[in-house]
């Protein structure tokens, strides 16, 4: 229906355009990774050590000999993976609880916004170090940690749609019809309530994905010899004053994603809702 | 007069509302309304916005739950059924709205949103659904072409149509009509409102027809109540409209329908002010701060009894 409009409103953004084509970008060298990657990303090279980029490395090696853009090409696999999978499972609790909150209202909604407030008190950083601290670090404990602790936004939008969505005419007509809570919630007014959960589960991405390297760079997240844009990091780290590539390229790596993800959030929201625009 | 299909007993909708601290003042929307709607009928519901027409209209459709009061419908009290015979139920009670913009759900087809009734109620094979669809649009003088477009791609009248063919879908015995053409132009409303009534002699259909715009009810019903403050002040036949004698409030309303004739001298609104708000309803007969003949303290300590001062035809005044 709107399709079209939407994607004429999109295609104007130049920002946000650059933003879909990061990210395009980002999965086609996840998939092709095997390919692309001019070494094996765990291959130890040790008369290779610390090698400053060079035709053979165009991104240097790290302290083990290992190519660092091979690296970075695998790392890609490991940051759209937890991106996804976390956000994915973030929106789904998060639809869930919202649209329970905002469609029956009452007291179901007092006692869930209760549970979003107080999810919403704790740092959601230390929380998930915390638990990853008492469960073992692995990837997937990282995105069900991280999809745990992050469907609080998500519900508050979805229960602000439904409440205003419960009282719209097409949903009291469906209610007259005779059908189920259940098809009300799924026929009428998810697929109304969809545009900002969009926009935030793009958002939430970046945020992922940022949140996976800061765990992975503290030795929390994905363990070595996997490949991680936080972990190459932390190699950096110890070596800065003499490797400045193993600190800068994982680096701009995350910066970029990070940034396209949000340019594309931003832009779905302005092409949906033209009113943002200022 | 035929046999009574609905019959409202004694209904009253309260609303809390909520303030910064816990419970608010009580709004009360439907403050204990009697009336009963007889087979093939349309009785108008009059009123000023914020009376509590639509209220009332969600009220005895089973899509509010009462505060108070008693619906029957075909026998039946329609608080008292089991989810399951309350689903039944709505097969013979539909609704039509006001905003034919916000009335159809935007992310459907006209064909979708025509089936979805009988898929909600399990009738029919794919292709009978098709047909059924089909012939519902040309029902309301739509064609078949258009099953596949989207709500937005048609007109304000368009769209009222296919509101209209959604709510004869299960082919209902009553249909309330909140308000069908007070969004929509004059020339158009009176394509709807001929719509509405050849649909009701071809299906014996009873409405509700509900508006504030005496002028389209004296078109199309056939009795009239007129409602204030959630009360219902004044019922009668549209005949007794022109001739008897009515309720201050109904006088003072049909004086401020404004007729076509430029010559006519301007008469001052017979009316001052706004109605009272519904969380503050006046002691005694609520109408009596704005009553041209109001007499004090009678009109101001006592509530009139609404009672039958010509054959069906109901007033609650002290003077009438």
């Amino acid at each position: 229906m709107k399709k079209r409009e939407f994607w004429g409103r999109f295609r104007r953004n130049k920002m946000a355009m650059a933003g879909l084509v990061l990210v395009l970008g980002m999965f086609a060298v996840s998939l092709a990774a095997p390919w692309l990657a001019p070494y094996d990303p765990s291959h130890i090279d040790l008369k290779a050590v610390l090698m400053p980029p060079s035709p053979e490395h165009p991104l240097g090696t790290d302290p083990l000999g290992r190519d660092v853009l091979s690296r970075i090409i695998y790392g890609a696999q490991v940051s759209l993976k937890v991106g996804f999978v976390a956000v994915g499972l973030a929106t789904l609790i998060g639809l869930i609880i919202g649209a329970i909150a905002g469609f029956y209202g009452g007291w179901v909604d007092f006692w869930l916004m209760r549970l979003v407030d107080l999810m919403l008190c704790f740092p959601s950083f230390f929380l998930i170090l915390a638990v990853i601290a008492i469960l073992e670090p692995s990837i997937w404990n990282i995105m069900v940690v991280i999809g745990l602790t992050s469907w609080m936004g998500v519900a508050r939008l979805v229960r602000a749609e439904f409440l205003s969505l419960r009282e719209r005419e097409f949903v009291i007509a469906a209610r007259a019809l005779g059908a189920s809570d259940v098809r009300l919630m799924m026929r009428h007014m998810l697929p109304n309530a969809l545009a900002p959960v969009m926009v935030s589960a793009t958002l939430g991405v970046a945020g992922a994905i940022l949140t996976e390297s800061a765990l992975s760079f503290l030795g929390l997240g994905v363990q070595p010899p996997t490949p991680s844009w936080g972990n190459i990091l932390t190699a950096g780290k110890d070596n800065i004053e003499i490797a400045w590539w193993l600190s800068l390229f994982p680096g701009l790596a995350i910066l970029i994603t990070v940034m396209s993800y949000n340019l594309l959030g931003e832009g779905i929201r302005e092409a949906v809702d033209p009113r943002l625009k200022e | 007069m035929s046999e009574p299909l609905l019959e409202a007993r004694h209904l009253k909708r309260h609303f809390h509302l909520t303030g910064a601290w816990g419970k608010g003042p009580l709004l009360k929307a439907v403050d204990g309304v009697n009336f009963t709607l007889y087979e093939g009928e349309t009785l108008g519901l009059v009123g000023e916005s914020g009376c509590g027409k639509s209220t009332l209209a969600r009220v005895i459709l089973a899509l509010l739950p009462p505060s108070q009061g008693e619906v029957w419908f075909a026998g039946e009290n329609i608080f008292r059924l089991s989810s399951q015979r309350l689903k039944k139920l709505r097969r013979k009670m539909q609704i039509i709205f006001q905003d034919p913009y916000s009335s159809l759900n935007p992310r459907m087809t006209v064909g979708r949103i025509l089936e979805e009734p009988y898929l909600i109620h399990g009738m029919g094979s794919r292709s009978e659904r098709r047909n059924w669809t089909e012939e519902l649009l040309t029902e309301v003088g739509l064609s078949a072409e258009h099953l596949d477009r989207y709500p937005h791609e048609f007109s304000g009248g368009q769209r009222q149509r296919i509101g209209i063919a959604r709510a004869l879908a299960l082919r209902p015995r009553l249909i309330v009509a909140d308000e069908p053409v007070s969004a929509l132009d004059v020339s158009i409303q009176a394509q709807i409102l001929n719509l509405l009534s050849q649909l009701q002699s071809k299906h014996h259909l009873t409405y509700l027809f509900i508006s504030h715009d005496l002028s389209v009810i004296s078109q199309v019903c056939t009795r009239v109540a007129v409602m204030y403050l959630g009360k219902i002040v004044n019922l009668a036949p549209r005949k007794v409209f022109d001739t008897g004698r009515l309720h201050p409030y109904t006088e003072a309303l049909l004086k401020a329908v404004p007729l076509p004739d430029p010559e006519r001298p301007f008469t001052p609104p017979a009316l001052k002010g706004d109605p009272p708000s519904p969380v503050h309803v006046p002691e005694g007969c609520p109408f009596h701060p704005r009553c041209p003949e109001a007499q004090l303290p009678l009109c101001r300590d006592a509530v009139p009894e609404f009672r039958e001062t010509a054959p069906d035809h109901w007033v609650s005044c002290h003077f009438r």
